[in-house]
């Protein structure tokens, strides 16, 4: 990084970089096509303005406005998918995917198999979360241990834009269904200096270590990887060598990098907004007893969401979460 | 369009009652090898209801494409599903279209546009959408049909459906096969309005109620509903009234049925009521059909022992086709 790019601010947003991958996905393959409620530019280009320009680039058959009909959507990207196209169906927030749960879970899983692999279906299910907004119980729930506990659908949510711009780009070009869970509240963040260039792509199933360190390990991912970031930092200032790896994607998860970090540190934390209870965490922390049970040096610590639903007034909101002190709390428990 | 455009002639009604003895024969056999013990299988009985599909098979083309239920081999097989592929499904082999990993409820066979089978009750809809989508990006006048029940008829997902289809003008036939019964509950006694094709008007697409049992009012309706969609003309909802003559599922004693319905239902069997009329009419001779019939079960005795000789999987199979790539070890 040059001297002039230290001293800039960095103004590249996660937002910004999920409209790029559209554009370039779009103007590269014929066969990508979205829908979604309000998605098209009569509609102002979806409730965030990620589609905007997008149907007045690529025609309204490409980018379909769709009823509040969430059953009808995902049926409708399921079915166009079974014909070789390459549907990005946006499921406004998580929790609607809640009334399209037969169609993800009992179809869009479960067609390849089902066939014997006669049939594919080849999907991106963009959705949006997370707290911040005093949204309540129905607009911001983290969703993702039910679909990475459905065989079939692959899960990912990235904390950066350059891993927004990667993981949607590998998410289109998968063969198989992907759920990209975004998070609202830090869509405009401005976190990188550039935009990623249109052959950037972030494997699906490959986590990143975006801090490395040799006393703690946090496994993370999403707004907490943003959190657990910073969390870092000013550990390292407390002298508290902290590995962050952000899994990126949830379902598969990556294993190799996740042990190899704990067996290094055997101090293992792992963070997530979504319920602690029956969490993505469980299953993590399960397979790091199971493999390295007599290298920990501690019992892996689990951060997550109150066992309620989200809440409305702010400081139950601010209560209901880890933060940024909780983090940092638990870094220097488990490290001491 | 005029209504009377579409006529099935002798050599159109002879050839659907050739798909209809097929059907008809498939699925006394599919009781019978079960019953008999030499074949376990969960099996939802069509009988009765032969004629919609062997319509449909006729009108269709093979690039049309069809998502049809878990009571859907009639579907399947008049859409020329290929009975070894069918067997060997059905009894879980290797050999199955699906490898022995879909079933009797998700049977598929893309070649012949069967895209989709599903057991839960409305879902074919919304897929077919789909599948509609990708015909007009094609620019294609294939045409995607989806079949469900009467009591699929008050499932949301439907509804979403016709709606979906009629404001993007979608080449979707919605064929309601409306047999009296969903699951043990009768259609009168669940469904508001007792009438499932008035429904259409509330889309603002033609709702048609035909007899599903008489074959040339049937391919009247449905020929008109899959010309209207060829020509980009949006979706049609047909309900077609046929009756289902035995249980929700094999095994059901079906006592709910009434008797009397029951009997009088069968006594206007529409497969050997068309029958009859071909022979009456001088379309077909007995000799003709007596030679069809009996090649008929003579495919299903190849099928079903090919399906018998055919491998099992093996366990390690589970880790194939959840995803493209292999699930490791």
């Amino acid at each position: 990084m040059s001297a002039v790019e230290k001293a800039a601010k960095p103004k590249v947003t996660i937002i910004e970089a999920i409209s790029k991958a559209y554009q370039d996905a779009f103007a590269e393959d014929p066969k990508v096509i979205t829908l979604g409620e309000d998605l098209a530019d009569p509609e102002g280009g979806g409730i965030a303005k990620i589609t905007k320009g997008l149907s007045t680039s690529f025609g309204d058959d490409r980018v379909r406005s769709t009823p509040i009909s969430e059953q009808a959507i995902m049926g409708a990207a399921i079915g166009a998918s079974l014909a070789g196209y390459k549907p990005i169906a946006e499921i406004m927030l998580m929790n609607f995917t809640t009334v399209a749960m037969d169609m993800i879970v009992n179809h869009a899983a479960k067609l390849r198999f089902m066939s014997g692999g006669q049939t594919s279906v080849p999907i991106v299910v963009r959705t949006m979360t997370g707290l911040g907004f005093g949204s309540g119980g129905q607009h911001c729930d983290y969703l993702e241990a039910w679909f990475a506990h459905t065989p079939g659908v692959k899960v990912c949510t990235p904390s950066t834009p350059e891993d927004a711009y990667g993981l949607l780009r590998a998410a289109i070009d998968d063969p198989d269904p992907v759920i990209f869970i975004e998070n609202m509240p830090t869509y405009r963040t401005p976190m990188s200096f550039e935009l990623p260039s249109s052959g950037h792509r972030v494997p699906l199933g490959q986590a990143a270590v975006q801090r490395e360190g040799s006393d703690v390990t946090i496994v993370t991912y999403g707004r907490m990887a943003m959190l657990a970031r910073a969390a870092a930092d000013q550990a390292a200032e407390a002298g508290i060598s902290v590995e962050v790896i952000d899994l990126r994607t949830i379902a598969p998860w990556d294993r190799d990098t996740v042990l190899a970090s704990a067996r290094k540190t055997g101090r293992v934390i792992i963070v997530h907004e979504a319920v602690k209870q029956h969490g993505a965490g469980a299953e993590i922390a399960a397979v790091i007893g199971e493999e390295l049970f007599g290298a920990l040096k501690k019992p892996v610590k689990r951060l997550g969401g109150a066992y309620s639903a989200v809440p409305y007034s702010r400081p139950l909101e601010n209560a209901y979460a880890p933060d940024g002190d909780s983090i940092l709390a638990a870094i220097k428990d488990i490290a001491s | 369009m005029a209504e009377k455009q579409f006529v099935a002639d002798s050599a159109v009604l002879r050839s659907i009652y050739e798909r209809a003895a097929l059907l008809k024969a498939n699925d006394e056999r599919a009781r019978k090898v079960i019953l008999s013990g030499q074949i376990a299988m969960v099996y939802y009985s069509y009988r009765g209801q032969e004629i919609i599909p062997s319509v449909m098979g006729e009108v269709l083309r093979d690039d049309d494409t069809i998502c049809t239920i878990y009571r859907g081999i009639h579907d399947m097989l008049g859409k020329g599903f290929p009975l070894n592929e069918l067997w060997a499904e059905l009894i879980g082999r290797t050999t199955g279209s699906c490898k022995g990993k879909g079933g009797p409820m998700h049977l598929t066979y893309p070649p012949k546009g069967i895209m989709v089978t599903t057991g839960i009750v409305g879902s074919s809809a919304p897929i077919a959408n789909g599948l509609a989508w990708a015909a007009q990006l094609d620019g294609s006048d294939r045409v995607s049909v989806c079949t469900f029940g009467d009591g699929a008829s008050n499932i949301g997902a439907v509804h979403e459906a016709m709606n979906l289809a009629a404001v993007w003008k979608l080449p979707t036939i919605f064929v309601c096969q409306n047999n009296l019964f969903a699951e043990h509950t009768t259609f009168e006694k669940m469904t508001a309005g007792k009438n499932i094709a008035n429904r259409a008007e509330g889309y603002g697409i033609p709702g048609v109620r035909v007899d599903g049992n008489d074959p040339e009012a049937m391919y009247s309706a449905f020929a008109e509903a899959v010309a209207r969609a060829r020509a980009g003309e949006g979706p049609t909802l047909l309900e077609c009234m046929t009756f289902r003559f035995f249980g929700h599922n094999f095994g059901d004693d079906d006592s709910y049925i009434p008797k009397e319905q029951k009997a009088a239902a069968m006594e206007a069997d529409p497969v050997p009521a068309l029958r009859a009329r071909l022979i009456a009419d001088r379309i077909a001779t007995e000799e003709e059909l007596a030679a069809v019939e009996a090649e008929i079960e003579t495919r299903i005795d190849g099928a079903i022992e090919h399906a018998l000789a055919s491998p099992w999987p093996e366990p390690d199979d589970l880790r194939f086709d959840v995803f493209a790539q292999e699930i490791a070890a």
